[in-house]
């Protein structure tokens, strides 16, 4: 092939303008990507059993995957770019699998870098997130009907939900089992979020610092005396 | 008289054989590809070697391995990690240190194959270089890199680092990062010759300062016999470290610039045989 060693100032000029429409042209599908790809991104997200608190989280996890390896249930999955949670860490949507509360935490056990706390005494200690019940126009029990699926799927039942009865003023004859969570007990495995039967769940697990509130610090209860009035 | 960019290694290849002008590249693909099953054996048959990914990972349920720039962007973040990272970070950055400088990005990187097919593609595609950069670009990012942990309190670099997406992706299945990647591969191939492992990767400045004084390296040990045909100028990654060793008699012949990432191509295409991969100070080493 006969081809001179020095390119003309033709070629060069297509090369260049070939380079430019490639690079421009990269650029915008790695936005395109990142930008479908997190469009896909559904469900709240919650992190592991043990996990230090949100920020804290994300600069004490090295991102080596190892909790999503040691679950069996294959409940943890690792953020990508575009998740919203810093890229490679972990996390689980409760409503797809939840948290099965293994007794030995071994995702928490196999953390190298104390972004899952080890030393969790028991699973019932962990607080991945909070139940509440969202949606309370189309519960099923707000109804006065008796489905109570997430109350008899909850691993803590009786502490984490309990069901409170109210009478019925639609029927006035009948009564109302209201699931109630309990923010003392409550782990946030997600087994309630999951079992919902509405096609949305009217019961979700968010993130403690979502779901909770905070009193103003200056309120003393006068029923609580032993606390010093505080909750 | 140079030989063409495009017939680099032709030389070679007449003179060596086929086995001994590629015998380096062939090593390094194995040891890649073997790092990589060792953490795939475990989720497909079962067998766990190492649990993990590159960012960190467990050898045989006993031995922590932890990449020491995760593990110091953690640290300037402000966390101090458990003793698991921590002794991973040592002992990952202890062995490279020890062994040769910048070991894992020739042998270990998973990013490495792709940087590598992109110079190929551009060596036989004739694409000349369209835009520099300067080659200290990457110690400055290495810099920003841990400031920026320090300074915002996140591991910053961890959102868009190219080789804990390429571990991750190749571990646990690719997400949006595969586009960075691609983007990666574009930049190499078609802006920056060796753009990314030659100018930007913070990871690999970082183990370039700190395996200067490793065992391994290469020596231009038979620099006489040089012909300054170019091959060896021509594939390698870091040209810019083989320019003393070999043209200039008066250097010691051990290649000393700390960019070397003794990934031994020089050896293979030096129909010469002016290059030998040696432990320091061995027989072969010995400056003249």
């Amino acid at each position: 092939m006969a081809r001179t060693d020095a390119p003309g100032p033709a070629r060069r000029r297509f090369l260049r303008d070939v380079t430019r429409a490639a690079c421009g042209l990269s650029a915008v599908l790695v936005l395109l990507g990142i930008r479908t790809e997190s469009s896909r991104a559904s469900g709240v997200r919650l992190r592991p059993p043990g996990a230090l608190p949100e920020p804290a989280f994300s600069r004490a996890c090295v991102r080596c995957g190892q909790c999503v390896q040691a679950c069996p249930y294959q409940t943890l999955k690792l953020a990508t770019l575009a998740s919203g949670e810093a890229a490679g860490t972990p996390y689980f949507v409760a409503r797809e699998i939840p948290c099965e509360m293994c007794e030995e935490i071994p995702c928490a056990v196999v953390c190298p870098s104390g972004a899952l706390d080890s030393g969790l005494p028991s699973i019932d200690a962990a607080r991945m997130g909070l139940a509440v019940l969202l949606d309370q126009e189309n519960c099923l029990n707000f109804q006065g009907l008796r489905c109570d699926v997430c109350y008899r799927v909850c691993p803590a039942i009786d502490k984490a939900i309990t069901l409170t009865p109210e009478s019925n003023s639609r029927t006035g004859k009948h009564a109302r089992f209201l699931p109630t969570v309990h923010s003392s007990d409550c782990t946030g495995c997600g087994k309630c979020e999951q079992a919902c039967v509405l096609e949305q769940a009217a019961i979700k697990v968010l993130p403690r610092e979502l779901a909770k509130g905070e009193l103003g610090h200056h309120y003393r209860f006068s029923w609580l005396e032993g606390a010093d009035g505080k909750s | 008289m140079a030989n063409r960019r495009q017939e680099a290694g032709r030389d070679a290849l007449a003179v060596k054989g086929w086995w001994r002008s590629y015998r380096w590249l062939l090593l390094r693909r194995l040891c890649q590809v073997m790092v990589l099953a060792l953490f795939l054996c475990g989720s497909w048959s079962g067998v766990w070697i190492l649990h993990g990914n590159y960012s960190s990972s467990l050898l045989l349920d006993t031995v922590p391995l932890s990449d020491p720039l995760m593990v110091l962007q953690s640290l300037a973040s402000g966390h101090l990690p458990a003793t698991l990272a921590l002794s991973g970070a040592l002992i990952v950055g202890g062995f490279y240190a020890l062994a040769g400088r910048r070991l894992f990005c020739s042998w270990v990187c998973p990013v490495n194959p792709l940087t590598d097919l992109a110079a190929w593609l551009r060596r036989r595609l004739g694409i000349t270089a369209s835009a520099s950069l300067p080659r200290w670009l990457r110690y400055l990012i290495l810099a920003l890199v841990l400031a920026g942990s320090l300074l915002t309190g996140s591991l910053l670099w961890e959102w868009v680092n190219p080789v804990s997406i390429a571990g991750r992706g190749l571990i646990f299945g690719f997400g949006a990062g595969i586009f960075l990647l691609l983007a990666l591969f574009l930049f190499d191939l078609l802006v920056v010759e060796h753009g990314w492992c030659g100018h930007l990767c913070p990871l690999g400045a970082f183990y370039g300062l700190t395996g200067g004084a490793g065992a391994l390296g290469v020596t231009a040990a038979g620099r006489e016999r040089c012909t300054r045909c170019m091959d060896c100028f021509h594939v390698c990654p870091e040209p810019q470290v083989l320019r003393a060793p070999v043209l200039d008699k008066q250097s010691p012949a051990r290649i000393a610039g700390r960019d070397c990432m003794t990934c031994g191509r020089c050896v293979d295409v030096c129909a010469e045989e002016v290059f030998k991969i040696t432990i320091r100070w061995s027989s072969g080493a010995k400056d003249e």
